[in-house]
């Protein structure tokens, strides 16, 4: 027993963003699985090819090398920044007129452009000419990040670190300013010690704003490329090609189109799926 | 029999003395010099407008900051400089301060912990304390998951479980909704007084300061203008300013002329002097009087009145009260009467003025008695 009147003209007003969503993300992404499922030898001519690129990018020993660098390089920035931020914020001071010098000075280097960041910093980690590379090797410290794997890792996260710390200080500072003080006083007649109203007041607390944190930095890290292929271009040999860097090689570089748009979605689905995991996780613990 | 005489004292209830406390910030002052003494297991209320220092004072019993000069004295024992977490207390606040992602049972429970009690005992005491206060039936559930109301309660019941000797209470009713801070008003003196705690309650509301009853300190600007019996002080304040806050609909205050045995609102009326005002001498006071002691229906027949006329300017219906604000020769007046009374704007209106409820001060705002 429906009574409903269906007007098909209801249609009309998703027009304008199917439309959008489809010339904004469908439409691009259709030529990449377009690449994705043939071979071309140009002249728009295509012969289908199956599931043969994606099962050579899954197994090859490259792909797997690439994906091992980006998630211990995603690891490590993020086992860093976050406790560095959530430190940094916690040692802001909450009111006067320090708080201003100190935003702007936190914000200051999320205002630099990715390539000048990455040209910053090869500049100044040059082991012959650079402020960092210079003084490291006169220090006794064999340093020289165009040559040395680890040198070349070092000088990646602390430059990541120097430029995205500042965005997990600010989620955080933004999440500390919004516990009223009478939490704080309230502690303080418990006699809680400062790691207590840590753990049990300002953590929990953050727990939002650091969510969003990690999964910011999270993406952002696991599509890092613009400052790295300026700093080190994915070398030496090939130690500090992560997925981004390795992906533009093979499309670019290589002009193995096939293989890149097929290494493309399963990067773009890899981020999707941990995404998807990381936040499912996040708010169930909230929950509950 | 050391340990036996600690454990004694520490639920024995305190009175606490300030002495000459002030309290000055970056030169503005905050708290004038203050002294008070409120007697152990006493009801206590601070009555004062927003800002006049109800908090700060709150802070200061506390612990939680230092006075600029003055002396703070638990049970006579000088506690200035003893921290917060040493003296004892409990507080409650406005916001409804909870550990975050405590359960209810456990966020109860944090100041026996703190105190070290054992798991039998915590449980014991904690499931009587949410008898009391109504939350058994929450005691797994997560801080988050509850009202603003139960929030609150959950407050009051960690205050209540420690058994503090001193319990702060800053305006702790204010955020919840009407029906829920009418039960607590009522129930909250009892809770505590009978847990042998003395209780200091801040509070911005006459009305609520009157059905908690207790002692009573009026909060002006900084400065205590009267403490006394909460009930004696709403009769007879010492003073315009103690009238003043403790009186909603604001009180109406005139000039009066006395003059040879008669009292004159001069262009209004006039009346027979009272006996305590005779041997006063001639010349202007003042007088307070209570927007219900001017009635719009004529009292019972032998209640001292005087007629006076004035035109009206708002009539607001509240509930069964009609308040109507008028205008008397050149000044603004309220008038408070109970059941409704409709009234159109610039409407001429006759109200009775009760003589047994005049409060006469000096020009200085001494009330005199």
């Amino acid at each position: 027993m429906i009574n409903k009147t269906i007007r098909q003209s209801a249609w009309l007003f998703v027009v304008p963003v199917v439309l959008l969503v489809a010339f904004n993300a469908l439409i691009p992404l259709m030529t990449v699985v377009n690449y994705a499922f043939q071979e071309t030898f140009g002249d728009n001519v295509f012969f289908w090819e199956g599931l043969t690129w994606f099962e050579q990018v899954l197994n090859s020993d490259r792909f797997h090398d690439a994906f091992l660098r980006q998630i211990m390089f995603t690891s490590i920035i993020l086992l860093i920044e976050v406790p560095l931020g959530i430190a940094i914020a916690l040692s802001m001071p909450r009111k006067g007129p320090w708080v201003s010098v100190c935003l702007v000075l936190m914000a200051l280097p999320l205002l630099i452009p990715w390539n000048v960041v990455g040209a910053m910093w090869n500049i100044f980690a040059l082991p012959d000419i650079g402020l960092l590379g210079y003084s490291l090797n006169s220090m006794g410290i064999d340093y020289n990040f165009t040559q040395q794997p680890i040198s070349a890792w070092a000088t990646m996260i602390l430059m990541d670190v120097w430029h995205w710390t500042s965005l997990v200080v600010l989620l955080a500072y933004a999440g500390l300013t919004a516990i009223p003080e009478a939490y704080y006083q309230a502690a303080r007649i418990d006699g809680a010690s400062k790691w207590a109203v840590f753990k049990w007041i300002q953590l929990p607390k953050m727990k939002r704003v650091l969510t969003i944190a990690i999964l910011l930095r999270f993406m952002d890290s696991f599509m890092i490329y613009t400052e790295l292929i300026v700093l080190t271009g994915g070398g030496p040999g090939n130690s500090t090609t992560l997925l981004s860097i390795d992906l533009v090689k093979l499309a670019l570089g290589q002009f193995d189109l096939g293989p890149a748009a097929a290494m493309s979605l399963i990067y773009f689905f890899i981020v999707l799926l941990i995404c998807w995991v990381f936040y499912t996780l996040m708010m169930k613990n909230e929950k509950q | 029999m050391c340990i036996y005489a600690a454990s004694i004292t520490r639920f024995l209830a305190l009175s606490v003395e300030l002495r000459n406390v002030d309290k000055v910030v970056d030169g503005m002052v905050h708290i004038h010099p203050v002294n008070l003494l409120l007697q152990d297991r006493e009801f206590n209320v601070l009555l004062g407008a927003t800002l006049s220092g109800k908090t700060t004072l709150l802070r200061l019993m506390a612990g939680l900051e230092k006075p600029s000069s003055g002396e703070v004295l638990f049970s006579g024992k000088n506690v200035t400089g003893v921290s917060v977490q040493k003296r004892n207390i409990a507080m409650v606040y406005q916001e409804f301060i909870n550990y975050p992602n405590f359960s209810v049972f456990d966020n109860i429970a944090s100041p026996l912990r703190v105190a070290g009690k054992k798991p039998d005992q915590i449980k014991q005491e904690v499931g009587e304390i949410a008898e009391l206060l109504r939350l058994s039936e929450f005691l797994d559930r997560d801080i988050a998951s509850l009202s603003g109301g139960q929030q609150q309660r959950i407050a009051l019941a960690r205050a209540l479980v420690k058994r503090a000797s001193l319990v702060l209470l800053d305006e702790p009713l204010a955020n919840l909704d009407y029906k829920l801070r009418e039960q607590l008003r009522e129930e909250l003196p009892r809770l505590f007084v009978a847990s042998g705690s003395t209780v200091v309650y801040a509070t911005s509301e006459p009305e609520e300061a009157l059905m908690l009853g207790g002692h009573i300190a009026m909060l002006h600007e900084g400065k205590v203008v009267q403490y006394g019996k909460t009930t004696d002080i709403y009769r007879r304040p010492g003073n315009l300013e103690s009238a003043r806050i403790f009186s909603h609909p604001p009180i109406n205050v005139t000039t009066i002329v006395k003059s040879s045995g008669v009292i004159a609102i001069p262009g209004v009326t006039e009346w027979q002097c009272p006996e305590v005002f005779r041997d006063r001498p001639d010349g202007e006071y003042l007088l307070g009087i209570r927007p219900h002691h001017l009635s719009l229906t004529s009292p019972e027949r032998d209640a001292r009145l005087v007629t006076i006329s004035g035109t009206v300017q708002l009539a607001e219906i509240s509930g069964s009260v009609s308040l109507v604000h008028m205008r008397i020769n050149g000044n603004d007046w309220i008038s408070e009467s109970g059941g409704i009374h409709p009234h159109s704007i610039g409407e001429s209106i006759k109200v009775y003025m009760h003589l047994d409820g005049c409060l006469y001060f000096d020009r200085d705002g001494t009330a005199i008695y």
